[in-house]
């Protein structure tokens, strides 16, 4: 199976369909996992180059008390940094299997993330376009990126993983 | 630039008060403008049934003081090991709405002082808890003056020079952290 570049991924420029994507993560807290996503997001592919950001404010969880945290220094320090980024450097496909070489942004701190994931092969869409799919996963430390805060259980373990998985689901429309 | 003053406790002759006058002096040497909050008792107990569109005055007073300043320094004696009652008290009124709250990126620093030997080394830790999970920038350094009451002079100023050196630095942090705001705000 080849893995060249070139047939990695489609040529052309490509942009999310903001309906059927999704930028979410999701952590360890506690005896389960804490879930959010972001609401507001930008997501293309232009040239064999894959880009992505969303904005802070437009974190989702389902307490609001945490939403308005989130958004403190404590956390993403949506004041100063607004977004988080991530672009890829390189890309490779064995099949359906997609993994990305790239560098993600958060809270101000750049650090380089290997993604892996799926990507289906265009298909004509019922309004004369034309899309394709990427569902793609990584884990990053939090604690590299200037996110430290925890609260220790009675047992003196953090109640909060340092590990957070980031997923992104997204449709790709081609761009005329 | 304004900054607001919050001694954690009432007393006339708090020694956390004392300490806030000799802070006082230091941001006025700065040329910055420092009041201490004079009616921190007069704050009723939070209940969220009375947290309501006109909230009570003494309440609303206290958010228009924070919303009202530039950066907020806080001198906290310990209770129990822990923050006094009515200053958590009032961090609790500060705090809510959660989206909306005045302490939201609001600079503050924390010191503290206690007549025992630590200088509420443990309340300052959980009033800097209490105020970043509110939203505050709360910026580094943590001067414990312990044995306050051997601490100052006749006039009532700290009289321990090392102590003073660093109750200056968390002065002058806490204006180079809340300086760069005031200039965006203005800009804005």
């Amino acid at each position: 199976m080849s893995t060249t570049e070139l047939q990695a991924v489609p040529a052309g420029t490509w942009a999310a369909d903001k309906v059927h994507s999704d930028i979410a993560f999701a952590i360890d807290y506690m005896a389960g996992t804490f879930s959010g996503s972001f609401s507001d997001f930008d997501a293309g592919l232009t040239d064999g180059v894959l880009r992505g950001s969303a904005r802070v404010a437009s974190v989702q969880v389902k307490d609001p008390n945490l939403t308005a945290h989130l958004q403190a220094p404590d956390f993403f320090d949506a004041e100063r940094h607004p977004e988080l980024t991530f672009e890829s450097k390189n890309l490779r496909r064995d099949g359906n299997q997609l993994t990305v070489d790239g560098e993600i942004t958060i809270k101000g701190h750049t650090e380089p993330v290997v993604i892996t994931g799926t990507i289906s092969d265009p298909i004509n869409d019922p309004y004369g376009g034309e899309r394709f799919g990427l569902k793609l996963e990584t884990k990053v430390d939090r604690t590299k990126f200037g996110i430290d805060w925890n609260n220790p259980l009675p047992n003196g373990e953090p109640a909060l993983s340092n590990e957070v998985k980031l997923i992104a689901e997204l449709q790709l429309s081609k761009q005329s | 630039m304004k900054v607001l003053g919050i001694s954690g406790s009432l007393r006339r002759d708090s020694h956390n008060t004392k300490l806030l006058r000799t802070v006082g002096e230091m941001f006025e040497a700065a040329g910055v403008e420092f009041e201490i909050y004079p009616d921190l008792k007069l704050v009723p107990p939070y209940d969220e049934d009375d947290d309501v569109d006109q909230a009570p005055a003494a309440a609303a007073q206290l958010r228009a003081a924070v919303a009202g300043a530039d950066a907020v320094f806080f001198s906290t004696p310990e209770y129990n090991s822990s923050i006094p009652g009515q200053l958590k008290n009032a961090i609790d009124w500060l705090s809510r709405p959660k989206s909306e709250s005045v302490l939201l990126n609001k600079p503050v620093a924390v010191i503290g002082a206690s007549t025992g030997m630590f200088g509420a080394v443990w309340a300052q830790a959980e009033l800097r808890k209490t105020l970043a999970a509110s939203g505050a920038r709360v910026v580094e350094g943590e001067v414990a003056v312990g044995h306050a009451h051997t601490r100052f002079d006749d006039s009532d100023r700290l009289s321990d020079p090392d102590l003073s050196d660093q109750v200056a630095a968390v002065v002058q942090t806490l204006i180079g952290e809340a300086a760069p705001r005031r200039t965006a705000r203005a800009a804005a």
